[in-house]
């Protein structure tokens, strides 16, 4: 029998707050264990919750870009649980008025090749609410340990409908809410600092059944390929399970994506009763239309959008889109660039960014903001090549300078001799006659209608140049003069 | 005159601070011997640090030297119902769970208080986590009543109100739920405030039910009412339930409102359970009012029989999920030999609470459960409504409402083992937790056996001033206050 996967996502995605959720303390990664606490983080006696309005800000911006509902009043609940990372034994959370509801996340599949881009499809959502985060323990031999640091992070959960089939489009997902949240500066979505975390729900069933199967929850995917792997390892055991006769229970099941193996961790019947009723302490909040068009405001572009219209604005093609539009600053590099470069040069100012200026970046392992080259440099660049001022050879050795000085192109080209020197237009039209009356049998070709023969003409006019002339110069010199003729 | 200072109000202390009559460390010395003279047998107190006490009282005395004198209530000896942070000092809710713990932080009340020139006092005594009518639900001790040294202070804030009438403090704060700072001011025969919710900040009140919190003064005088209560209130950045209203002058205000007023009789609030002594004061109390031109207006609060009810749900939803950080795993009382987790959350849980505090957890855990959230918790929710839609409809009609404050005058410490009998203590209180209102209680007389009785009057959403006038209006020609007991 043949099966179909349904797979639904839940994803963490901390929100990059100064401070915490409902507190003025601090939020941050990597500090010393609870230093980033106060008498609220802690659930201190007496201590209440108020809320960071940057935190519901934040969530709205992602609602807007996800093209969410947002609610017109969202209000806050206690989910009740006992365990040491939650210091009030319960999390303040949103229950049945969460503030985004429905919304979609565009996804790219894969194309047949790197550099075809596949099909895009949207993924609707359910919902997203905003919540605390808990803090972390750290197990020892005999005595467990806790860091407060991060409990009353704000957090936000983004569920999507069961609505994907396979693992390519859960990791294709995953990477474009990725990429949505680090363009809306709502996250910085770093998987190892636990600012995006994501559990999997996972059924399957006969082609064309529209019943869902049994749901298996995949827990502690922790990085975006090991979402990949775990879920077509789930997808591949459920259909063993019942070849082989078996029935699948509902389970929440732990992935290790170093073994490439899961095992079970509880089954349905452990499920918690959460007790959720409305935080007393807290008041419902209205979201009215001034506070949502202030956000869309903010509200960059969004990332395929974006991919559109630089295809539509700029010819640019999906080697490069792919590489520019992932990357929020890196676009806006280049369209700087292409702005300053003028008409007609956006691709190749396109390929001098993605080839050259990442290449250095990459080989030593600087970030975008670090370059000493701005987009005046490349833009500056472009035009001396497109003016013949510079040829290909000699600007890839003024950009490998420029990269490391941040001087401007035509100084480099200066000082170094780089710069073509047809600046003598009798001298170079000289060279050419020369060139011509030195080759019959190519102008012979040329008259009898063979155009690639002119290029015969160009290797001793280039020679007498000494390699300096502009090859755009000399064929437009070389074809003045044999209509001339 | 030194030996009476501990019994006069704070107005009048104020006025012998300012001309140098008393200093703040004679008034503070004063309060501190008395209370060592007679804390042993009046139990008010879980704790109180002399010295602390003298240095912050040495402090005021510094800053009134120096011209910097803050208010009326600079150098005043305040008391603290032991749920109310006052950083340095012990923050036990009087149970085994927070024997130990010393708040390293200042609750936005006690802020203020200090702001005022306060000598924040003592540690006082409540009901654990101020569930009770009685003080007996204390983990340590039970308060007696200084006037009859055999009988409850009431409760939960006992404490505060014994404190008070045995002259060991000259105000004290308290909370109110569902009428822990009302009731034992009846029971001890001082004035007790409970503020309409949101007035006064909750931030650093150990919660017991946080959509019925409030914290309020207990004072001799109305007029002193009006001044602590002008020292707290007002909105606080770190209470999303604190209301911004405009703070009046509430003292000011007591002398420019004079009525005559419409006054409500609630028809339900003088029913069966209600003792005739307790009655006989309050009509005598109705009949003064009237006397005073007031119109007096019999109304009715059809909900009334539902508030005990309708509150035992929702207080119990709310302390089953605030209690839950009382885990042993930060701070407080930990199980010294827990077997794993769940064994240390079972044992510090069960060695920390007391019957009372566990009996409202298991109540409260199971309203809120999967399956009977609806029918209890939900609809619970919705009679609030209808009760607080009952005395908005009253006050379309009139102006404030007069009840007895408790069915009876203070009883027999031991006289109500069932919770059920304990809980109908607040059958007339309960109600203006549930609708948020303002309600405070005041003495209108004396049983035949010598106990204060109480009257009660409760107002309208924000308007203290108006309530503490009616009030004062009585005071003025009553002498009960100058009553004291003997000791």
């Amino acid at each position: 029998m043949n099966y179909e996967a349904v797979i639904g996502l839940e994803v963490h995605v901390q929100v990059k707050t100064r401070s915490k959720i409902f507190t003025r303390a601090a939020a941050g990664y990597g500090y010393e264990p609870n230093t980033l606490t106060d008498p609220v983080v802690l659930a201190l006696p007496g201590t209440l919750p108020v809320m960071n309005k940057a935190a519901l800000d934040a969530t709205i911006k992602a609602g807007l870009l996800l093209s969410c509902d947002i609610a017109p009043v969202c209000k806050w609940d206690r989910k009740n649980y006992f365990y040491p990372d939650s210091p009030k034994n319960y999390q303040i959370s949103q229950y049945d008025k969460p503030i985004c509801l429905g919304g979609s996340v565009e996804i790219e599949l894969p194309g047949a090749a790197r550099n075809v881009m596949g099909e895009h499809k949207k993924i609707p959502l359910t919902r997203i609410h905003l919540e605390e985060d808990v803090g972390k323990l750290n197990h020892g031999a005999k005595d467990s340990l806790i860091d407060y640091n991060r409990a009353g992070t704000p957090l936000m959960e983004i569920v999507s409908e069961p609505a994907m089939h396979t693992a390519d489009e859960a990791f294709a997902y995953l990477t474009s809410l990725r990429t949505t949240m680090i363009y809306g500066g709502i996250s910085d979505c770093d998987m190892e600092k636990g600012q995006l975390r994501c559990d999997a729900n996972i059924s399957i069933r006969p082609v064309g059944e529209t019943k869902l199967g049994v749901k298996v929850e995949l827990k502690n995917l922790n990085s975006i390929s090991y979402v990949r792997d775990g879920i077509a390892h789930e997808i591949r055991r459920q259909v063993a399970v019942l070849a082989a006769g078996g029935t699948l229970v509902q389970e929440t099941r732990d992935y290790d994506g170093q073994t490439g193996a899961s095992q079970s961790l509880r089954s349905k019947e452990m499920a918690h009763d959460y007790r959720y009723f409305p935080d007393p302490d807290l008041m419902p909040v209205k979201v009215d239309e001034a506070w949502k068009a202030r956000i869309l405001a903010e509200c960059p572009e969004r990332p395929f959008d974006k991919q559109r219209r630089f295809y539509a604005d700029y010819q640019l093609p999906y080697t490069l889109t792919s590489v520019l539009v992932p990357d929020r600053s890196l676009s806006d590099f280049f369209e700087e660039t292409a702005k300053l470069a003028g008409v007609g040069q956006a691709q190749v100012a396109g390929n001098w960014i993605v080839n050259d200026l990442l290449r250095e970046l990459g080989a030593r392992q600087l970030a975008l903001a670090d370059s000493k080259v701005r987009p005046s440099h490349i833009a500056a660049l472009v035009r001396l090549i497109d003016a013949g001022t510079l040829l290909n050879n000699a600007a890839k050795e003024v950009f490998v300078e420029m990269f490391g000085s941040g001087e401007m192109p035509d100084v480099i080209a200066d000082r170094r001799g780089l710069k073509a020197v047809p600046t003598d237009v009798g001298e170079l039209e000289q060279w050419c006659r020369d060139a011509i009356a030195a080759n019959a049998k190519a102008l012979g070709e040329l008259k009898a209608g063979k155009d690639s023969a002119i290029n015969a003409f160009k290797g001793p006019v280039m020679k007498a140049a000494k390699g300096k002339a502009s090859p755009k110069l000399v064929d437009e010199t070389l074809r003045r003069l044999l209509a001339a003729m | 005159m030194s030996a009476e200072l501990h019994y006069k109000p704070i107005a009048e202390l104020a006025a012998l601070l300012d001309a140098k009559k008393i200093s703040s460390v004679e008034l503070t010395q004063a309060v501190v011997a008395r209370t060592k003279a007679l804390d042993g047998r009046v139990k008010a107190f879980n704790s109180y640090d002399e010295a602390d006490a003298l240095a912050q009282a040495a402090a005021s005395d510094a800053r009134r030297a120096s011209g910097q004198a803050r208010g009326a209530l600079e150098g005043i000896p305040v008391g603290f119902k032991d749920v109310i942070a006052v950083t340095g000092q012990p923050l036990t809710a009087s149970s085994r769970m927070l024997a130990n713990f010393v708040s390293p932080y200042d609750a936005t009340v006690t802020t203020r208080l200090k702001n005022a020139g306060a000598v924040c006092w003592g540690r006082l005594n409540l009901d654990e986590f101020a569930m009770g009518s009685s003080t007996e639900n204390s983990a340590f001790h039970t308060t007696r009543n200084p006037w009859d040294l055999t009988c409850v202070p009431g409760g939960s804030s006992g404490g505060s109100a014994a404190a008070l009438a045995a002259g060991e403090a000259i105000a004290t704060l308290g909370s109110d739920t569902g009428g822990s700072i009302r009731q034992p001011a009846a029971l001890c025969g001082v004035v007790g405030l409970k503020p309409t919710y949101g007035l006064v900040s909750r931030y650093g009140l150990i919660a017991f039910a946080s959509s019925l919190d409030q914290i309020g003064p207990f004072t001799r005088t109305i007029e002193d009412a009006a001044i602590m209560l002008g020292a707290i209130a007002g909105h606080d950045g770190r209470d999303s339930t604190s209301f911004r209203a405009d703070i009046p002058d509430y003292r000011t205000e007591l002398t420019k409102r004079k009525g005559p007023w419409r006054l409500g009789i609630p028809k339900e609030y003088f029913g069966a359970g209600l003792d005739p002594e307790v009655a006989a004061a309050v009509e005598q109390a109705i009949a003064f009012y009237r006397a005073q031109g007031c119109e007096i207006k019999e109304v009715s609060l059809p909900q009334t029989e539902h508030g005990v009810g309708v509150y035992y749900i929702i207080a119990t939803a709310e302390c089953s999920s605030n209690l839950s950080r009382y885990d042993g795993i930060r701070y407080g009382h930990r199980a010294k030999e827990a077997k794993d987790l769940l064994d240390l959350y079972f044992q510090s849980r069960a060695e920390g609470f007391g019957a009372e505090v566990k009996r409202r957890i298991i109540l409260g855990t199971y309203v809120l459960s999967s399956g009977y959230y609806d029918a209890y918790y939900l609809r619970a929710q919705k009679v609030r409504t209808l009760i607080r839609q009952d005395f908005l409809n009253a006050y379309r009609e009139v102006d404030a409402l007069l009840t007895p404050t408790a069915p009876t005058p203070a009883f027999k410490i031991g006289a109500k083992a069932d919770p059920l009998a304990m809980y109908l203590c607040d059958i007339y209180t309960i109600g203006v937790n549930l609708a948020g209102l303002p309600g405070l209680s005041l003495p209108c007389g004396f049983s035949r056996s010598g106990l204060p009785i109480g009257l009660q009057i409760i107002g309208q959403p924000f308007k203290e001033a108006e309530l503490l006038a009616i009030a004062r209006t009585y005071e003025q020609a009553h002498d009960w206050k100058n009553r004291h007991p003997s000791l």
